[in-house]
C-alpha cells in the first residue's frame, strides 16, 4: 500500500492541474477525503435565498467569505491580513445563466495588527456562475485601505529574506497545539495570502474555506528579486468538513505583492487507510 | 568608571541622568519585564559607544554577545530597571536595535509549564495544568482523581466501549437520588480539542461551585449533570499518534479502505438524507446504518435508559456558535421561539465576559444542512433544551487554537451552559 502510495504522491508531483482530474480515481490505497469539497445540495431555503438575507446565516456568510479571499489577493502581505468582523447587510438575486449574485456590506480587520487594528468598510458584489466548475467574480471596494501601513515590517522581513543564503524551512504552522513562533508568523500569513487564490477559484455557494494549517514552507531561489516559497497548505471546508491539501508555488515582494505561480493538489494519504494487516 | 572622551561626554552625562533617574531597586525574585536586545551597530563610533555601555555595572546589563565590530549583531540581556535608559541611550546614539526576547519571565514560565505538562503526573486537580492540551491517559487520570477527591459529588459511569474498546467515560454530578439530568459532552470530533479542553474545566468548575455558588448549587440540587469529555475516544488518541485533523470514529469500513464514521451524523434523525455522505471516504460519512458506531450507541441507550435528561448540549469547534435543530428540515422545531430566545441570552452571558461574538440559530438556517445529528435525536426523544455549540475561533487558528484560549473559551462557554441549565431549572416540562 505504502508503495502504491508513494507513486501517487510522486506522480500527483508532476502534474500541475488545478483540481484532480474527475475520471481519473486514486489508487484503492489513497481513496480519502480528497476530492476538493463536493457540493452540499442545496435546500429550499436556498433556492429561495434571493432578497433580503439574514447577515450572520451561512448564504451571506460564505459570499462575503469570497470577497474576503479576492481582498487578501489583492492586499494581502506578511504582516496585513484581513479576517471577516461582521456582514451588516446582504441579499441575492438570481441572473443569467443559473447564476447569483450576492450583494454585501461588511466589516474587515487586518489580523496581523491584533484587536488594536481598525475595522474597515467593504462593499462587494460576489457572482456565482451557473456553471458548476466556475469560479465567482467579485467586484469589491474596501475604504481607507492605505491607513493599514504595513510597508515598514515588509520591507524588512524583504530584506532579511532575499538575502542570497535565506533558505528557510518550516513544517506544521500553527502545530497541534496552536504555536505559532515569532519569526514564522509573517510566513503563516503570507501562505494565508497565497492560499486564498485558491479558496477564491475553488468556492461555490456551497463551500466556506479556511486555511487550516501550513503543512509546510520551503524557501525556493529568488527570482527577479521576488521571494519565492513553496507552501504545502491544508484547507478547510466547513459544509463539507472537509481538509483538501494543496501545494502551491507563490512569489512575493513588497512591490509586486503575493503571486500564485503553480498550484497542485495532493490526496491525503495514508491517513485515512486502514492498517496493513 | 566613566571613562570621559571628548566626542561622547555629553552623551555619557545624558546616560548618567538618565539611570540616576530611572535605577529603582527591585528585589530580583523574578525576571518580569526584563528583555533581551539584539543591537546593530552601523560604524565603529556605535560599537565603541556600546563598549562604554558595556561598562556601566549599575544597569546590569549581561552582554550574551558583546560588542566587537559592526558587522555582527550585539545582544544584551537587559533587566527591567534598566531598559528605559538603555532604550533612551540607543535611540538618543541613533543605534539600531530590535526587541529578541520580550518578556525572560514570560519565556521561562512558558518553558516551566512545558516541563510540568510532560514530566510531572499531577498529584491532585488542582495541581492539574488546565491551561495545556492533554492527551487520552492524562484525561482519563483527572477523571479518576476528580472523583476520588469529590466522592460525595462525583461518580464515573461506564456507558459503553469505543471500536478500539476504549471505555467510554460520563462523569455523573449527583447530590441526590432519581433527579432528572442535564448532559453536556464534548470532544465528539477528535480534532476539536478546545472542546475535550473545555469539558475538563468544567467539571472542574462544577466541584468548585457547588457550595459556592447559589446558581449551581441550586440546579445541582434539583437536577443531575452528566458530562462526558472524550466522546470519541478513538478519534481523539488518533489525533495525537498519527493525525491531528482526524474527526470520525476509527471503525473500519467494510468493502472501503477508508476508515470511520462521523458521529455527528449517524443518528437516528432525518438519517441518510443529504446533509451527511454515502462515501466512507468523506468527513460526514453516515455510517451503514443509524447507530452503527458503538460512541453513538451507547449515549443513544444512556438516554432512552435514563428516560429523564431536560436539557442536552453537545459541544463542537470551531465557528462560534450556539445552534438549536433542525439541521436535517427546514421546518421549524415546535420549540423554536423559546430556544432563539433562550441562545439569544445564553450568548449575551457569553459575550459579557470577553466580547467574544457568537451567531445563533438553527443549524439548517445558520451553518448548513446536517442529517443524522446529535441533537435532532435528542431533541425528538422529547429533550426540548437540545443545543449545539461551536466553540472558539472563527477560523483565524480553527482547530489548532493556541491553548492559552482554552481557559478563556471555557469560561466564556461556562456562562451559556449555566443560563440553559438555569432556564431548564426554572421551566420545568
Amino acid at each position: 500500500m505504502k508503495v502504491f502510495c508513494s507513486l501517487w504522491l510522486l506522480l500527483s508531483l508532476v502534474k500541475l492541474s488545478p483540481a484532480p482530474p474527475a475520471s481519473q480515481d486514486p489508487p484503492f490505497a489513497c481513496r480519502g477525503a480528497g476530492d476538493p469539497a463536493p457540493p452540499q445540495p442545496e435546500t429550499p431555503e436556498d433556492m429561495a435565498s434571493s432578497g433580503d438575507l439574514e447577515p450572520t446565516h451561512y448564504p451571506a456568510r460564505r459570499a462575503a467569505t469570497v470577497a474576503l479571499h479576492q481582498l487578501n489577493t489583492r492586499h494581502g502581505s506578511p504582516h496585513r491580513l484581513f479576517a471577516l468582523q461582521e456582514v451588516h447587510k446582504a441579499s441575492a438575486e438570481d441572473v443569467a445563466a443559473g447564476g447569483r449574485k450576492y450583494s454585501l456590506d461588511f466589516s474587515v480587520t487586518d489580523w496581523a495588527s491584533g484587536s488594536a487594528g481598525p475595522a474597515l468598510r467593504c462593499s462587494a458584489e460576489v457572482m456565482f456562475p451557473g456553471t458548476e466548475r466556475s469560479s465567482p467574480d467579485v467586484q469589491l471596494r474596501c475604504e481607507a485601505l492605505q491607513q493599514i501601513n504595513s510597508t515598514a515590517q515588509d520591507h524588512a522581513f524583504y530584506q532579511k529574506y532575499i538575502a542570497p543564503e535565506s533558505a528557510v524551512s518550516a513544517q506544521h504552522i500553527p502545530d497541534s497545539y496552536g504555536n505559532v513562533s515569532e519569526e514564522m508568523q509573517p510566513f503563516w500569513r503570507l501562505a494565508r495570502v497565497a492560499a486564498s487564490f485558491i479558496m477564491l477559484r475553488e468556492s461555490s455557494e456551497n463551500t466556506e474555506f479556511n486555511m487550516a494549517q501550513v503543512a509546510s514552507v520551503t524557501q525556493q531561489e529568488s527570482s527577479e528579486k521576488q521571494l519565492m516559497l513553496e507552501f504545502v497548505v491544508l484547507l478547510h471546508d466547513l459544509p463539507s468538513q472537509e481538509i483538501v491539501q494543496w501545494k502551491l508555488l507563490a512569489s512575493w515582494s513588497p512591490d509586486r505583492g503575493v503571486r500564485v505561480l503553480q498550484t497542485e493538489w495532493q490526496p491525503r494519504c495514508p491517513h485515512d487507510t486502514k492498517p496493513p494487516n | 568608571m566613566i571613562l570621559a572622551r571628548k566626542f561622547y561626554s555629553s552623551k555619557m552625562k545624558g546616560l548618567l541622568v538618565l539611570t540616576a533617574l530611572f535605577v529603582a531597586v527591585f528585589g530580583k525574585k523574578t525576571f518580569e519585564g526584563d528583555q533581551v536586545l539584539r543591537i546593530t551597530a552601523k560604524n565603529e563610533a556605535q560599537i565603541f559607544l556600546l563598549k562604554e555601555l558595556s561598562e556601566q555595572e549599575h544597569l546590569g546589563l549581561d552582554f550574551w554577545r558583546e560588542p566587537v565590530h559592526e558587522s555582527l549583531p550585539v545582544d544584551v540581556y537587559v533587566p527591567f530597571h534598566s531598559l528605559q535608559a538603555v532604550r533612551v541611550f540607543l535611540r538618543y546614539n541613533q543605534i539600531q536595535y530590535n526587541v529578541m526576547i520580550m518578556d525572560v519571565q514570560d519565556l521561562l514560565d512558558d518553558e516551566e509549564r512545558e516541563m510540568v505538562k510532560y514530566r510531572t503526573i499531577p498529584r491532585s486537580t488542582d495541581d492539574f495544568v488546565y491551561t495545556a492540551y492533554h492527551d487520552l491517559n492524562s484525561i482519563y487520570s483527572f477523571m479518576d482523581m476528580l472523583v476520588a477527591e469529590n466522592s460525595n459529588l462525583v461518580s464515573k459511569i461506564v456507558i459503553g466501549q469505543s471500536y478500539e474498546n476504549r471505555p467510554l467515560n460520563v462523569l455523573k454530578f449527583s447530590t441526590g437520588a432519581n433527579r432528572p439530568g442535564i448532559w453536556f459532552d464534548t470532544g465528539i470530533h477528535s480534532r476539536e480539542w478546545v472542546t475535550q479542553a473545555s469539558g475538563i474545566w468544567f467539571a472542574k468548575k462544577i466541584v468548585t461551585d457547588y457550595g459556592r455558588d447559589p446558581v449551581l448549587t441550586d440546579i445541582l440540587n434539583n437536577y443531575d449533570i452528566f458530562l462526558e469529555i472524550v466522546t470519541n475516544p478513538d478519534g481523539f488518541a488518533y489525533t495525537h499518534s498519527r493525525d491531528r485533523m482526524w474527526r470520525k470514529t476509527r471503525k473500519p469500513n467494510s468493502g472501503s479502505s477508508c476508515v470511520g464514521v462521523d458521529p455527528n451524523r449517524n443518528w437516528d434523525a432525518g438519517f441518510g438524507g443529504g446533509g451527511s455522505s454515502s462515501n466512507p471516504c468523506t468527513e460526514t460519512y453516515r455510517g451503514p446504518s443509524a447507530h452503527s458506531e458503538p460512541e453513538v450507541k451507547a449515549i443513544v441507550d444512556f438516554v432512552k435508559s435514563h428516560g429523564k435528561l431536560k436539557a442536552f448540549v453537545s459541544i463542537h469547534s470551531y465557528s462560534q456558535m450556539l445552534l438549536y435543530p433542525y439541521g436535517y428540515t427546514s421546518t421549524p422545531a415546535k420549540d423554536k421561539a423559546e430556544l432563539h430566545e433562550l441562545a439569544k441570552k445564553a450568548i449575551a452571558s457569553l459575550q459579557s465576559l470577553y466580547n467574544t461574538r457568537y451567531t445563533y440559530g438553527s443549524i439548517i438556517t445558520t451553518i448548513y444542512q446536517a442529517d443524522g445529528i446529535t441533537v435532532d435525536w435528542t431533541y425528538e426523544q422529547g429533550i426540548k433544551y437540545s443545543y449545539t455549540f461551536e466553540l472558539r475561533d472563527t477560523g483565524r487558528y480553527g482547530f489548532l487554537l493556541p491553548a492559552d484560549q482554552i481557559i478563556p473559551t471555557a469560561e466564556e462557554t461556562w456562562l451559556a451552559l449555566m443560563a440553559i441549565m438555569e432556564h431548564t431549572k426554572n421551566n420545568p416540562y
